[in-house]
């Protein structure tokens, strides 16, 4: 644990990375401490500026506070792309895993399935996931979940292939292990470096999703979300330039933290890989 | 066998190899369809006011909706096989005619998009490869992080602000100036000045993407083999670079492009839908607000199509360009 902290350590942006995610961590956590209130609530003077009326960041065409909003929106955002990366890795982690562990009839037909989830257009396969089911928060996950878990199946495909075939697998075999307990005891394991890297910036997509969806009117109506309030104030554009800008910086900074902290853990957990992208 | 037979077999069998991700994509369309509460019964009757059980069981048996569900999923295949979408209620049209009026402004949209982030895209990580570790290698590649990290729709919005706004350089929405009932030049010109802002913002994240790619690429063929031997016989750097190690870095750019064409389509949603401009996207973000089922599917097959179509032209772009590829 302690090299590996000494290996991340060595990666300056992604102790930066890890700095702001912690902020907008500790942000949600206490966002109903900071803004106890409804942030849908009107709170004030309609499109006050920023330091106007008591509004740190200003407020909307409602008087909703947009300092609220952002604070609320970061536990919707970290919420949304934490589960929904969850779902996904799941997934692909049973598909790659089968399809890596067995080979023959049922890699070529778990592989095709995946092609055909890599082919579709993955945002506008998002929308209408969302637009059919209705938006809610389930069903913005099950959509982003949905649409990213191809790229882990090929992953720990090619992990689970490469890793079955070694000495050590070989020798479960032959104490009589069943399969399952290979894969998911002995094999699954040795693949966890790669498979955290890849979630972590997963997770810095859904982020980046659930805005967008949000940002179309596809967010929940029931939870404050920063593609919500950007979505809102584009109207106000003209008057009120705050009510979009704010929420888009706090996207903007949580995702590239995110994918700092990414590309930190890849360094720190595996050197080889280093020169992916 | 020659080349040219073998390329046009490996042709053949990628064409042939398209077609089950075809049809699959046209049944999962179907089951999305099924998926939804209500018919278009349910619509049409919605749309009229009211209407009798009976009346409403009659249409469903005109339209078929009263056969058992694999009866209608053969129905539906052979329907979209002859390029029937359905019909759009809410806009009166067959879906066809309708993403057929758009595609010109999507295509326009995507084509400048694409040109702008792979030529400044190889165009900047080359630089970034050259001055590895300088402070332009630094600034480069912030940037390509930084735009990495930003929602499209939230840098169209800032993009509004600065340049429609505050500057008054460029106008804020749509595609051209209806009322100033351009022609010809003057009017090629209008839609040029509208395409600015909207294909600037579509080709940013495209734009990080390639630049980090390119980059990446030149590095790891700086460190092949061909080049210690290029610099042993004595070549410039200068040459070395344009000559050998550009044409081979830039195969996985080439590649990354086709992939990324779901993406762009997927961008040009939000694009279209900031700025107006009235191509798939826009007609997309129209029909979620009607819940008008029927277009929003029409779009999403037609772009899933777009994708394979377009990944195939690359794949045999690619066996051009490299000539290693196995085409057999």
């Amino acid at each position: 644990m302690s090299t590996f902290w000494q290996r991340y350590r060595r990666n300056k942006s992604a102790v930066f990375g890890l700095a702001v995610i912690l902020i907008v961590i500790i942000m949600a956590v206490t966002a109903n401490f900071l803004y106890p209130f409804d942030p849908f609530r009107l709170a004030g003077k309609p499109l006050s500026g920023p330091g106007m009326n008591g509004f740190l960041l200003g407020s909307d065409s409602l008087g909703r506070d947009v300092a609220a909003g952002i604070v609320h929106g970061a536990k919707t955002s970290l919420l949304i792309g934490l589960i929904a990366t969850l779902v996904a890795v799941l997934i692909g982690i049973v598909f790659g895993a089968f399809s890596g562990y067995y080979g023959g009839r049922l890699d070529d037909f778990l592989m095709r399935v995946t092609e055909i989830f890599q082919t579709i257009p993955s945002f506008i396969f998002a929308i209408l996931l969302v637009a059919i089911m209705k938006p809610s928060i389930v069903s913005i996950v099950i959509a982003i979940a949905v649409v990213s878990w191809p790229g882990v199946a090929r992953l720990v495909r090619g992990e689970f292939l490469a890793l079955k075939s070694r000495e050590f697998v070989q020798a479960c075999h032959t104490l009589g292990m069943s399969d399952l307990r290979i894969m998911l005891r002995e094999i699954l394991p040795n693949c966890m470096s790669p498979i955290i890297v890849i979630g972590s910036l997963m997770v810095a997509t859904a982020i980046l999703i659930e805005s967008g969806l949000a940002f179309l009117g596809l967010g929940d109506p029931n939870i404050m979300s920063w593609g919500f309030q950007i979505g809102a104030g584009r109207t106000m554009l003209r008057s009120a330039w705050w009510v979009c800008t704010f929420p888009g910086v706090a996207i903007l900074i949580t995702v590239l933290a995110i994918n700092l902290v990414g590309e930190g853990l890849n360094d720190a957990l595996n050197p080889r890989l280093r020169e992916r992208i | 066998m020659t080349q040219s037979t073998k390329i046009i077999r490996y042709v053949s069998r990628r064409v042939f190899q398209g077609v089950p991700i075809i049809i699959a994509i046209i049944v999962i369309n179907f089951f999305l369809l099924n998926l939804a509460e209500g018919d278009a019964v349910d619509v049409l009757a919605g749309e009229a006011g009211s209407a009798t059980p009976e009346y409403m069981a009659q249409l469903r048996a005109k339209f078929g909706l009263d056969q058992p569900l694999p009866v209608q999923l053969l129905v539906y295949l052979k329907n979209v096989l002859a390029l029937d979408l359905g019909y759009s209620f809410r806009h009166d049209m067959p879906v066809s005619d309708l993403i057929f009026d758009r595609f010109f402004a999507t295509g326009l949209l995507m084509t400048c998009t694409i040109l702008l982030a792979v030529g400044f895209g190889v165009l900047l990580g080359l630089l970034a490869a050259m001055q590895l570790n300088t402070w332009k290698d630094a600034v480069i590649t912030v940037f390509a992080l930084i735009t990495y990290a930003t929602p499209l729709f939230w840098v169209g919005l800032m993009m509004i602000v600065v340049f429609s706004l505050k500057l008054g350089w460029l106008p804020t929405s749509g595609m051209e100036n209806v009322a100033a009932f351009y022609e010809g030049w003057d009017r090629a010109k209008d839609i040029a000045v509208h395409l600015i802002l909207p294909t600037i913002t579509l080709s940013l994240f495209y734009l990080a993407l390639y630049t980090r790619m390119m980059r990446a690429s030149m590095l790891e063929q700086y460190g092949q083999d061909y080049v210690v031997t290029a610099r042993a016989k004595g070549l410039t750097e200068r040459r070395i670079t344009f000559v050998h190690v550009l044409r081979n870095a830039l195969l996985p750019v080439v590649t990354m492009a086709g992939v990324q064409v779901g993406a762009l389509i997927g961008g040009s949603v939000i694009v279209e839908s900031v700025f107006a401009w009235p191509g798939l996207g826009m007609l997309a973000f129209e029909s979620l607000f009607a819940r008008d089922l029927n277009l929003l599917l029409g779009i999403f097959m037609l772009s899933s199509i777009l994708v394979i179509v377009v990944n195939l032209i690359v794949d045999i772009i690619y066996c051009f360009l490299d000539p290693r590829i196995e085409v057999s």
